[in-house]
């Protein structure tokens, strides 16, 4: 059996590369000559990344003519942003206690006020 | 009625920073001393399901700290800086350091902000600049697998019910 490489949005942004390509490609389709021109690494080697980026799902290549275009797939990115929620979700954490707190820090003052 | 003051995390792909914002319902002076002052610290920067033991907390410019968070099983971690700058109730910037990593020196530079806002309330902004993307990055999955691991034990204890 094959081992099964990994495919997900994780994947796909864990190498600098491939989230230059996409931050590349962001704003707008881009062909692979264009994006290729950006990078100091081999054609075959960005043709590999966003070969793994199409595979993740996060890009679609689109024929256009005689050229290939890259265009990013942001449904799927927004799972990227899902990758901060855990972290997000221990300062959230942190700040309740945090606002409990402070609830309790000013009933003192207004009790000393008194 | 009060809606609960949402905090916003920004860490954009590619870069070497993280944002954090988050409002309080209480003036400037209480927010700055609650990040400040290591009695109150100590209260609300433990993570979940970890005791929290200040070692040092010297927050004065050119002063420096060292913090321990241990969970149930005894395993610790601890963090370190120096102070760069307190300029009180405004602005804190130190460097962060988590002692587990493998090497040594990869430090981030975490600036706080506090704001005033209208009826005694107050806004922090938290920025904290990393060496490499890789580490920032780095920094942010340790909090995921750690989530990740917290929802399975929130799991393991619904599934005992």
């Amino acid at each position: 059996m094959a081992l099964q490489a990994r495919r997900d949005v994780f994947q796909a942004i864990a190498d600098p590369t491939r989230r230059d390509i996409l931050n590349l490609i962001s704003k707008k389709s881009l062909n692979l000559n264009t994006i290729a021109e950006q990078f100091d690494v081999s054609r075959p080697a960005i043709s590999q990344h966003i070969k793994i980026l199409t595979e993740c799902g996060l890009i679609i290549i689109k024929d256009q003519g005689r050229e290939r275009y890259c265009e990013i797939q942001v449904k799927k990115l927004a799972e990227v942003a899902d990758w901060l929620e855990p972290f997000r979700k221990q300062w959230e954490h942190r700040f309740d206690k945090l606002d409990t707190l402070l609830v309790k820090m000013q009933s003192t003052k207004k009790h000393k006020k008194r | 009625m009060t809606t609960k003051n949402q905090l916003k995390v920004v860490a954009e792909p590619g870069k070497q920073d993280i944002y954090m914002y988050r409002e309080f319902d209480a003036p400037r002076e209480m927010v700055f001393k609650a990040f400040i002052e290591p009695d109150l610290v100590v209260q609300w920067l433990g993570p979940k399901n970890m005791k929290m033991r200040i070692e040092k907390y010297d927050m004065r410019t050119g002063g420096s700290y060292r913090y321990i968070h241990a969970d149930e099983k005894g395993n610790e971690y601890a963090f370190n800086g120096v102070v760069h700058e307190v300029s009180a109730p405004e602005r804190a910037i130190q460097t962060f350091e988590f002692e587990g990593l493998p090497e040594r020196g990869h430090v981030s530079l975490d600036t706080a902000l506090f704001e005033v806002l209208p009826g005694n309330r107050t806004r922090v902004t938290m920025q904290s600049v990393f060496r490499t993307v890789a580490a920032r990055d780095g920094m942010v999955q340790s909090g995921m697998e750690r989530g990740v691991r917290e929802g399975f034990e929130r799991l393991d204890a619904l599934l005992v019910k």
